[in-house]
């Protein structure tokens, strides 16, 4: 076991979650950013089973890239989508037989993200930069706790943006778009923690 | 049998009326992420055309074959290998624009657009309105990841395709070409578009009762 350099792992995690965050700057997870973020209790479910699917892909994309794909790269995006869809699949059964109440909490959202784009990017993500088995968990962390900030905060603006009156053209999908493009601004500013620390 | 018209009108349907990112706000993903430049949105709008209309004549042709209960799977698998293949020869014979757009191609699986119309049309309709439909619908995603990427790039670094427009005294608004670029310059459009059918239809209604009815009729 090679010695775990514990800084690198938090900056890992704190890249993944805020200064690049999956959905305000690779633009990864945008349907369930637009379709689930109207209350703020679903976005934190949604969230939840978002981190969780995301800690599974990792182990598994760790796994497969260690034993199988070496011997056939060219099969990485169906061995990942396979792999990774499969195994969600049992960890649902799993957790429905052992554990009925975060079956009822998590459940229904489970097969909505087995394979969306912030899924398979991880696992993608995770194979480019080389990452072991550790720091895989921990950016899939990172990133399952970025995207649920991401959910909760929009989330919350719409709820309290239902009030507002708006221009009839920009009620929707679009006033949805504006402030999703508000929110990446500001986490543009978490940019500077790694520049000053550099 | 599909008339001619049908077909016509199989392909037409995707440009506009249901342009897949405008009005079915379907592959987001990438609409956004690689539309810094005119070139990248075409680059990427090229590779899903192909993987669209690769894999709707495939599952089209095999639509009597395939199971009932595991045609998701197969939709995704004929996806896969589709992408597999634009993925490596992008590499080989473009690695400039492979670079430019990172990972996104690999993504192109997880576009709910592609596996969106395998279910909805692609296996239930003929090869010919198959192809016909995917054409359209990528022809769609094209304009609009163009139409994207050309804007923000216009105001972002002041050019289209490369090409300097306004000379030296232009200042970038850098922000366009940076992620919230993507979100402000999509949210805009879909309020213009909003309005425009809005104010469409508000014509239509005051142009009078009459010709309503008789187009009913």
């Amino acid at each position: 076991m090679p010695e775990v350099d514990w800084r690198e792992l938090v900056w890992i995690f704190v890249a993944a979650s805020v200064v690049n965050n999956f959905t305000l700057s690779y633009f990864l997870g945008l349907c369930p950013f637009l379709g689930v973020s109207g209350r703020i209790e679903t976005a934190v479910r949604m969230g939840l089973a978002n981190i969780f699917v995301m800690v599974v892909t990792s182990v598994c994309a760790w796994f497969l890239n260690t034993f199988v794909l070496p011997h056939a790269p060219y099969l990485r995006l169906i061995a990942f989508i396979v792999v990774i869809a499969s195994t969600v699949q049992f960890v649902e059964m799993a957790i429905k037989k052992l554990s009925p109440a975060l079956f009822r909490a998590l459940g229904i959202f489970l097969p909505l993200i087995t394979t969306n784009c912030a899924i398979l990017g991880l696992a993608l993500f995770q194979t480019n930069r080389g990452y072991g088995f550790v720091e895989g968990i921990v950016f899939a962390l990172g990133a399952g706790v970025g995207l649920t900030l991401a959910l909760v905060l929009m989330a919350g603006i719409r709820e309290e943006n239902e009030l507002a009156s708006l221009p009839e053209a920009l009620k929707g999908a679009a006033m949805s778009f504006l402030i999703a493009g508000i929110l990446s601004l500001t986490f543009m500013g978490f940019a500077g923690l790694f520049s000053s620390a550099a | 049998m599909r008339t001619q018209a049908e077909t016509y009108d199989e392909l037409v349907k995707g440009l506009w009326r249901d342009n897949p990112v405008f009005v079915q706000l379907l592959g987001l993903c990438p609409a956004l992420a690689v539309t810094n430049s005119a070139i990248n949105g075409l680059a990427m709008g090229a590779a899903t055309t192909f993987v669209l209309v690769g894999s709707s004549l495939l599952v089209s042709s095999l639509r009597n074959i395939i199971p009932k209960q595991v045609r998701i799977t197969s939709f995704i698998i004929v996806i896969a290998t589709f992408v597999t293949v634009a993925d490596l020869s992008l590499q080989a014979l473009a690695p400039a624009v492979h670079k430019e757009l990172g990972a996104f191609v690999a993504l192109i699986v997880v576009n709910c657009l592609i596996l969106g119309r395998q279910e909805a049309f692609a296996s239930r309709n003929t090869v010919r309105a198959s192809l016909a439909d995917a054409g359209g619908m990528s022809l769609g995603f094209s304009l609009a990841l163009l139409s994207l990427g050309a804007i923000r790039e216009i105001l972002g670094s002041g050019s289209l395709f490369g090409v300097d427009l306004f000379g030296p005294l232009f200042e970038p608004w850098v922000i366009m070409i940076l992620p919230p670029g993507g979100f402000i310059t999509l949210g805009l459009m879909l309020a213009v578009f909003a309005h425009l059918r809005a104010r469409r239809e508000r014509a239509h209604k005051e142009a009078g009762d009459e010709l309503d009815e008789r187009w009913v009729a």
